[in-house]
Order: structure tokens, then sequence, then C-alpha cells
């Protein structure tokens, strides 16, 4: 059991939860994700780590609202209890002084974002944090980006905050500006595609953190499995990051796709 | 136990009387029980409703008459245990149904488990004498799980006696069978034993693998429990090599560690089409159904569901989950197995009830291709016809393709339990682990201890893929070991 001490809407579907977990806390780098699962009835969800307070033993989790379970977390309050949480799972980011790094994301990709740019800005890299959302709403730990690295650049699709724009034209517009050693994206897989098509054809190494569907998390029962360099992978294992121009993003978002139509089914009886 | 012990008891007075009480030649004539079933027709329509209903009281009195009390008991060699068999069968001869709990206790911590999913046929009722003297061995299977249910069902269930506690500390990574007998013995010499297990809930392979069917969880639980009166703690949500780390387990003061992580990773054949959605390992398909609850209406997690479902492999996994694919409404469940019936690893009762239950054996064919719908759902398999060649190295007859030969079916949901390997979380977190090229962990055959002195290891994270019950001769081999390694340090 693991009380929520506290909780931030970032917008209506995506929660911010600080939790008790002093074991986690203390192994988690940056990278790393937990599993959880809300009460006996629970979806056993991945969830990226946002952050950890070592004294206080606490994690950080972005949850977004997307089928029964994650809505369910998402509307609990301080003083509840998740029923489980277990990890740190997944590898860590490879964190070593590349030079510049940019840290590009959007939605809730944002959240695991924020402790590699931390980590990348404390291993002595220049790092540009390009945050990307619909509108200015969805912008999510901009004050906390701003201060962990050396440039914060937002873009909305609407043009309501920051450039209007696409994550990839703010990237490349840092590319055509300075000279870029690294990229690390994470946000949805359609835009990791993009990110990946663009510095690809600028040959800079980018890495991408998969959120795919799991069940166990621990390398048990494949469901996450993705197509890396013509192999296959699994996230929970062998990533959960990896090289981005190795991705098969078409397979990774059609497997995605499975359980759609059961996630439609679950909320329209959530909202009954 | 020694011969000498074996028979010490074997000459109490009530054994001498009972054996003389009815004559070798009248046991001879007894036919061997049949394990009372659910029919087919009704079986399918339910999860939790075991298949096999047990024997009742006088079925049970009159199968263990069958027993010759042998002077020299060869059954017993062929338990990985060594459970006392004569004298728990001739204590269910005498009425004795609790005594005969307690003598499958003393050797076993899972009597009930055992006596449902262990291959009887291959070990201890394949050593039977009666076998030689051109009769059916004894159920000794069935009547194990007798004795365990009688005593579960009596509400006198008894947790055997531990030894005064001895001041030390063991860690079980994995609450699987090899961890759970591991704890077992090792409360009983007087260990403080802490059991981590990486699931929510504990039990593994037992509660993610096996169905209801076959194994209910009540009786997985109530086995469990007797061990928690004991006084083992069971932590879930704890990785050992994740969470908390080998070096952390010394600080938290453990002085030895047993590894049971088991083999976790499914196996995929690596074929076109197999990432396609509805192509999913057994270890997926079980756990989401038997752990989460999917498709029974316990929880949120779903599950996909198949008109045309194709089972890949040969073994229990795969008749487990084809005979859970027709309980889930499959239209058509087809298994299919690159080898022939006669080399299926699957025990005969799995195969016997598969095919009660309707499941189409698709023996000598392997699939090549999966084909997907325009939304990535399978909805076909090619399948490469098979002949048998030589003998392999497992001395089987190795599948070869007929040239040229292949047929397509339709198929939307695939099921692929074609092996496992082990689970590498362990053997990454500990570099001075010694691993073999397989990735299972390296211990000295005798005592199960590997090339880190303080941790042993046991069942499939050694072995790669066996049974329960060796993984649970592995969990008191090792208790045996460590204690010997313990107390000389």
């Amino acid at each position: 059991m693991n009380k929520i001490l506290s909780k931030k809407m970032f917008s209506e579907k995506v929660a911010c939860l600080e939790v008790e977990a002093p074991l986690i806390a203390r192994s988690r780098k940056a990278g790393h994700f937990v599993i959880v699962r809300i009460d006996e009835r629970g979806e056993r969800i991945p969830l990226t780590i946002a952050d950890a307070d070592i004294q206080k033993g606490t994690i950080t989790l972005v949850v977004q609202a997307v089928g029964a379970s994650s809505t369910r977390i998402t509307q609990l309050e301080p003083g509840d209890v998740l029923h489980d949480v277990v990890g740190p799972l997944g590898h860590a980011t490879d964190i070593q002084k590349y030079g510049t790094v940019v840290c590009c994301g959007g939605g809730v990709g944002v959240a695991p974002l924020y402790p590699i740019v931390k980590a990348m800005h404390e291993a002595g890299n220049r790092v540009i944090v390009v945050l990307a959302a619909r509108t200015k709403d969805l912008i999510i730990l901009e004050d906390e980006m701003r201060a962990a690295s050396d440039e914060v650049i937002i873009m909305t699709d609407d043009g309501s905050y920051g450039t209007k724009g696409l994550v990839t034209n703010g990237v490349e517009t840092v590319i055509n500006r300075e000279k870029v050693d690294k990229v690390v994206c994470i946000g949805p897989t359609i835009m990791m595609k993009f990110v990946a098509l663009l510095t690809k054809k600028y040959d800079i190494s980018t890495i991408v953190s998969l959120n795919t569907i799991m069940v166990d998390g621990t390398g048990m029962c494949g469901a996450c499995r993705v197509s890396v360099g013509g192999k296959t992978k699994f996230v929970c294992v062998d990533g959960p990051e990896f090289d981005a121009h190795e991705v098969d993003f078409d397979e990774m978002m059609m497997r995605m796709r499975a359980y759609k139509a059961d996630e439609v089914e679950a909320m329209s009886k959530l909202n009954a | 136990m020694t011969l000498e012990e074996i028979k010490a008891l074997r000459s109490e007075p009530w054994r001498e009387e009972l054996r003389k009480a009815v004559s070798p030649k009248e046991r001879g004539a007894i036919e061997r029980v049949k394990m009372n079933e659910l029919t087919p027709e009704y079986r399918v329509t339910t999860f939790t409703e075991e298949v096999n209903q047990g024997l009742t009281k006088e079925q049970a009195l009159l199968e263990a008459k069958r027993c010759l009390d042998c002077a020299d008991p060869s059954c017993m060699k062929g338990c990985p245990v060594s459970i006392n068999i004569p004298t728990f069968i001739k204590n269910i001869e005498r009425g004795e149904f609790l005594e005969a709990a307690h003598v499958l206790k003393e050797t076993s911590s899972l009597p009930a488990v055992c006596g449902r999913v262990c291959p009887q046929e291959k070990q201890c009722e394949s050593q039977c004498i009666k076998l030689k003297m051109k009769q059916q061995p004894v159920a000794i299977g069935y009547l194990e799980r007798f004795a365990a249910d009688y005593e579960r069902e009596s509400g006198q269930m008894q947790a055997p006696k531990c030894a005064p506690k001895n001041g030390k500390k063991v860690a079980v990574v994995g609450s699987g069978p090899s961890g759970l007998a591991f704890s077992a013995d090792m409360i009983k010499l007087g260990y403080e034993v802490t059991v981590f297990e990486a699931l929510h809930e504990i039990g593994g392979v037992l509660k993610y693998g096996i169905p209801e069917f076959r194994l209910p969880n009540k009786i997985v639980d109530a086995e469990i429990n007797v061990l928690r009166e004991m006084g083992v703690n069971f932590q879930p949500d704890v990785i050992v090599g994740k969470t908390i780390s080998y070096d952390q387990l010394h600080e938290m003061g453990f002085d030895g560690i047993f590894v049971g992580s088991g083999a976790g990773l499914p196996r995929f054949m690596n074929i076109p089409g197999e990432n396609a959605i509805g192509v999913m390992s057994s270890n997926e398909y079980l756990t989401r159904i038997n752990l989460m609850g999917a498709g029974r209406g316990l929880g949120d997690t779903p599950v996909l569901k198949g008109k045309n479902v194709a089972v890949i492999g040969g073994g229990n996994t795969a008749m487990d989950s084809a005979r859970t694919a027709r309980r889930m409404g499959a239209e058509r469940v087809m298994l299919v197995y690159r080898r022939s019936m006669d080399e299926m690893p699957a025990r005969k009762e799995e195969v016997h009830h598969a095919l009660e239950e309707g499941i189409e054996f698709m023996t000598l064919h392997n699939p090549i291709e999966y084909h997907a719908d325009e939304n990535g759902r399978v909805n076909e398999m090619v399948l490469q016809v098979m002949e048998l060649g030589e003998p392999d190295a497992s001395g089987r007859r190795s599948p070869v393709p007929v040239e040229g030969k292949t047929e397509t079916l339709p198929a939307d949901l695939v099921i692929v339990a074609v092996g496992v390997s082990p689970n590498p979380i362990i053997p990454n977190a500990i570099s001075a682990l010694e691993t073999s090229r397989k990735g299972t962990i390296v211990v000295n055959e005798e005592t199960l201890q590997s090339s880190v002195s303080d941790l042993f290891a046991g069942g499939d994270i050694v072995r790669g893929g066996a049974t329960v019950i060796l993984a649970m001769g592995d969990g008191r081999r090792a208790a045996a070991n460590m204690h010997s390694y313990l107390s000389a340090r």
C-alpha cells in the first residue's frame, strides 16, 4: 500500500501525484518507471517516475486518464492509497557529458523528461528543452524545466503561448542555430516518430522512451514488444529507452491500438 | 529419511496388522480408481471449477488398499522430495486421514498443489512395483490430493512445528514453488524468513500460470497461509535487483539468499507477422486471465478474444492456454505442434482433457507466418507441414518440413507457448554471479550454491524450464545445504 501525499491537476485529464515509496525513491534513477495498481480490481499500469525525494521517501508520478484504471487513479485524493507500486523498472538513462542536449517532449511525456533534463544538466551538458502542447493550458512543468535547464522553448499548435508550431519546428530551430550532440524525446508515439525522422536527417543521435502496453513490467509477458533495428525487444527489460532511429514507430502505434475498443467500452461504463 | 527410518515406520504394529489383513492377491484384484471429473460439456463453461473433483472417502480407502506396502518402496525414489509414500497411503487405508496429511507435510510444503500438478505418471507412479506385475500403478497423486484436501476441509490444518529461532535471517527471491519449499524448511529450522515477490500476488507460476480449473487459487492460498502462520514474512511488489540490491540485503542483515526467480521471459519464433495484434505469449494470455481476472468480470484488465484461436506448442502451458481459450468462448481452438502426439511433452492427463474439451490437435504443423487485417489484427496463419526425421539431442525424432507443403488457416488470436528463458533481472544485478550461456544461474549440482557463496538458487532460474515438483525439490535441497553452510560459518 502506498499513500498519496499530495496531488496537483495539470489539466482536466492529467494528475500529478506525490506517492510514498521510500525504497523506490532511494533506488530509482532518471529513465526508470514503476508499475502501479490502484486496487484489487485495477490494471497494472506502467508510469515513468517524474521525480523523487529520498528524504521524504516519495516519488512523483504523472498520470493521464486513458482507460478505466488510469482514470480512477487521477480521481484519487491525498490520503488515498495505491494498492501496489513496484519498481524501479527498466534501464536508467545513459547520462553522460555529450555537449549540447535537446530534450523535447509533449503531453505527459514531459513528466518523465524532467528527471532526464535535471540529470543531463547536472552532468555538465548545455540543455535546451522544447515543450510542446496543443494549447497553453496543456504546457506542464514549465517552471521546473526552466530551473533545471539552460533554455526552454515553448511550442503550441494554436500559438496561444510561445511559438506557434510543432515540437519538430522548435527542435529544428535549435539545430539550425547551434551544434546539437544529443536529442532526447518523450511524448506521443507520433511525435517521437517525427522527431526521429528530423534528427535522422541531421544525423544527430536520439533517444526515445517508449510507453507501450505492459502487464507485469518485468519481462514476463512480452505485451510491450517493439521492433528495434529489425529485432523484437521488450520495452520493460530492454528499454524503455531506445535509439530513436532504429524503432519501428508504425508497428508500435499499431500495437498500441490493441485494446482501444476495450478502453472505450470501459470508459463509457465508468462514466455511466 | 534413511532406509532404517523407513523400515522402522513400516514395522510399527498397526502397519504389520494392516499388511496381514488383506492378502497381496486381494490387493492386486482391486482396479485402479478413476478420478471423478466434471463433464467436458459443463466444465468448458466455468473457469474456477476444477475439472478433477477428487476422490471420495470410499474411493480413497479402496485405492489405498491396492498399495502393497513394499519393504523397499521404489515409489519414493521417483519422488523429487522423497515423500514417505507408503506411510501416508497406509494411514489412509486405516482411516487416519489427518495423519496421512501430516506425513505428506513432513517433506512437502504444498501437498494439495503437488497432488494436482505433479506428473506422477513420470515420477512416483512410474516406479510403482505394480507396473512390474503388469498392473496399474497405485494412484499416488490422487491419494496425496485426497489427504491434503481432507485436512484443509476438516478445518484442522496444522502448521508443522518450528525449531526455536536461531537468530539468522534468510531472504528468498520469488514466491513460486522453489521459494515456498525453501521457506518452509528454513522456518522449521529456526531461521527468520522473508520472501520478496515481484508481482502483487504470492505464489508465482502457481497463480499467474496454472489456471484455476486445474489448480484453484484458494488451494494455493491455503498452503501459503500455513507458511504465514509458521512465521514466513511475505513481501509482494519488491524486486530484488531493482527495488533493493544484493548489497542492501546484507545491510538489512540477511545471512543467506535463495533465488527462485523462475523462467520469466517468453520465447517467440521470430517469424513474419508475429508482432501483429492478437499474437501473444502464453504468459501474457494466462497472466491477464489468471492473475488479473481479465475476461472474467474480475477487474479492469482486458484480454483479446478470438473466434479461431491457435495455440502454438505442445507442453502443459500450451494445453492450459488452449483450454482457457475454450472457456473464454472461442468457437474453434487449434493446438499447433511441430512434432507428433508421441513426442508431446504435456502430461497425458492434460492432453486427454484438452481432447475431451474439443481442442483440435494439429500435430506435425509449424507456423511460418501470420497475416493481419487493415487494423493490424492477425487473421490468418500459414502453417508448414512437417514430418518426423532422425532423433535429435533430446532423443525425440526431430521434425523436418515437407517441402512445398503449407496450409493457410483463419486465426484471430494466436497464443505462443514455445518455452521460456530465465529471468535476467538477478543475473544482471549481481555481477559476480556466474551464469550459463542460456542465462541460467550456475550452481553446484549437489548443494545448489552459486559462485557467490551466500547465494543459492533453484527451480527454473537454474533449470531453464521444468516442473513444480522439481523446483520444490531444489528449494528443499538448497535449504538443507544453506543450513549446513550457515551453521559452519
